[in-house]
């Protein structure tokens, strides 16, 4: 049909399926990502690696290795797929929240990826679609190490790759929702104080939950990185139960919905603001 | 006539926009997180040996390690980040220079007010561990002088090393130094857990030089290792001092 000189750009027209087009902004992300990979190969991969080696095995020595609060296991496979789980908190979060406010400012990637036949839900997608893979390929590196140091107790162990990325998307998600609506990056280093410090610290991750107070265990138990700690937890070692384990994935897949709605209004409200 | 406190007093005066409190709050809130984690859940975890058991001196024994952490962190940070900061995107120095002050008093100025900066939130944290009850020794008395002597080492090496600095993810090798600095320099164990060729190794450490001193002086446990730390600390000061100056220099063309 023809409709004149100036036909509409979208759906209708010759600019492919929205697969097609989430796919085109995943491919703007990993050409950036082939000059930038050896910075964040530093934070997300050797920073929780010289965590895991100092205190799973340093630490390790001081404490007894039947520590019955610690499920009767020795430091090492306890702290390691906490430290997994905390680690995918953290790179969703560096992945989510700096490049999503960095690149919805004027003449950043979004607006001008807006300016395309790009949808703003494909944008989204596409940028989620290479956050997915980049925090999935951090956990696998470190779930490959730690398991190379027999922190592992469980076949099991090998499903807490996928645990690993729900949890970092759990993150990520409500991250980029909130990302996008800034104008300036300078409150997302506050996230990094206020939010991903005391989670990382408090969470199950470096010791047990039962050791808190008891006024402060249901604090605990409803901060997300404590349903991802515990998972990956008791996947390693292979104490996990069907019950357990699929209400902390839906808790997660709960936080990864409600982060993708939100996600999804933001970026068409500010993307075409 | 130095003219470098023009430096600090031009921070101050930036500062005076933002909220001062937020530099303490800054400063402390990490390594405070830090010392809950370990207080309430690593100590109950640590049996015997080395520290001696209970939670209480497990904290005691890893209070003096945060607060020279910090005191590195706040240091590194403020002559790094911020530094190169006003290098390449303020051109503050480039403006600086046609004036009479020379690149030396930059560089003395720059590391002065990181030193402040730095001093302030070290001060701060070691009230909230005394108030906490982990300082064992009048000594602590001295570990302000001391972490003014630990601010001045390290924000030394900062800033020469921010000299070095050609591109943002340069920054992310430094955390590369930094972190394991803080995880390996005894900061959560005594040095007696690493084998004997390794123990060498992390002997030679800034960091591990700073919480010895402030580790003696909170404890009570003098020893003379404590002066070759003071040694250490003023010769990397210096030697930062004089290797920054010569690269600003170089950079700032006069």
């Amino acid at each position: 049909m023809t409709t004149g000189i100036i036909t509409p750009v979208g759906r209708e027209t010759g600019t492919g399926t929205g697969t097609e087009r989430a796919l085109r902004a995943y491919r703007y992300w990993t050409l950036r990502y082939r000059r930038t990979w050896r910075g964040t190969v530093v934070i997300s991969v050797a920073n929780p690696l010289l965590f895991l080696i100092a205190m799973g095995l340093g630490l390790g020595r001081l404490i007894s290795p039947d520590s019955a609060v610690l499920g009767g296991v020795d430091y090492l496979a306890f702290f390691a797929p906490g430290m997994l789980a905390a680690a995918s908190m953290q790179n969703g979060i560096i992945e989510a929240a700096f490049p999503v406010s960095w690149s919805r400012r004027p003449g950043g990637a979004y607006p001008v990826a807006a300016g395309t036949p790009l949808e703003p839900e494909d944008i989204l997608h596409g940028h989620l679609l290479f956050m997915t893979v980049r925090v999935a390929l951090s956990a696998a590196a470190f779930l490959l190490v730690m398991v190379a140091f027999g922190a592992a107790r469980s076949p099991l162990v090998w499903l807490t790759l996928l645990a690993a990325t729900l949890t970092g998307m759990a993150f990520a998600l409500p991250a980029a929702a909130w990302a996008v609506t800034l104008t300036d990056v300078g409150p997302v280093t506050g996230i990094f104080k206020w939010v991903v410090m005391p989670l990382y610290l408090f969470s199950g991750t470096f010791f047990a939950v039962e050791q808190l107070p008891d006024a402060l265990r249901p604090v605990v138990y409803v901060t997300p990185l404590w349903h991802g700690v515990d998972l990956c937890r008791t996947l390693s070692l292979g104490t996990a139960t069907w019950p357990t384990s699929l209400a902390h994935v839906a808790y997660l897949s709960a936080l990864v919905t409600a982060g993708y709605l939100l996600a999804r209004r933001n970026y068409r409200r500010n993307l075409y603001a | 006539m130095s003219s470098a406190h023009l430096i600090v007093l031009r921070h101050l005066w930036v500062l005076r926009h933002g909220r001062p409190w937020n530099l303490v709050v800054n400063g402390i809130f990490e390594p405070f997180l830090y010392l809950l984690s370990v207080g309430i859940g690593i100590g109950q975890l640590v049996d015997g040996g080395a520290t001696g058991g209970d939670a209480s001196r497990y904290a005691a024994f890893v209070a003096p390690a945060l607060l020279a952490t910090s005191a590195m962190n706040s240091a590194v940070n403020e002559t790094t980040s911020n530094v190169w900061w006003r290098v390449r995107f303020d051109k503050l120095y480039d403006a600086i220079v046609t004036t009479p002050m020379r690149t030396g008093d930059i560089a003395v100025g720059e590391i002065a007010a990181s030193v402040l900066r730095s001093t302030l939130s070290a001060t701060c944290f070691l009230l909230v561990i005394t108030a906490l009850g982990m300082v064992h020794s009048w000594w602590a008395v001295l570990a302000v002088p001391a972490a003014v002597l630990i601010a001045f080492a390290f924000s030394a090496a900062g800033l020469a090393a921010a000299t070095y600095i050609d591109e943002p993810h340069h920054h992310q090798y430094l955390q590369l130094c930094m972190l394991p600095m803080f995880l390996f320099a005894t900061t959560f164990y005594p040095l007696s857990v690493y084998p004997t060729a390794v123990q060498a190794l992390v002997a030679a450490l800034p960091l591990y030089q700073s919480i010895e001193l402030l580790r003696g002086l909170t404890t009570g446990q003098l020893g003379v290792g404590m002066l070759g730390a003071v040694a250490y600390l003023v010769a990397m000061g210096v030697g930062g001092t004089w290797l920054a100056v010569r690269r600003l220099s170089g950079m700032l063309l006069t």
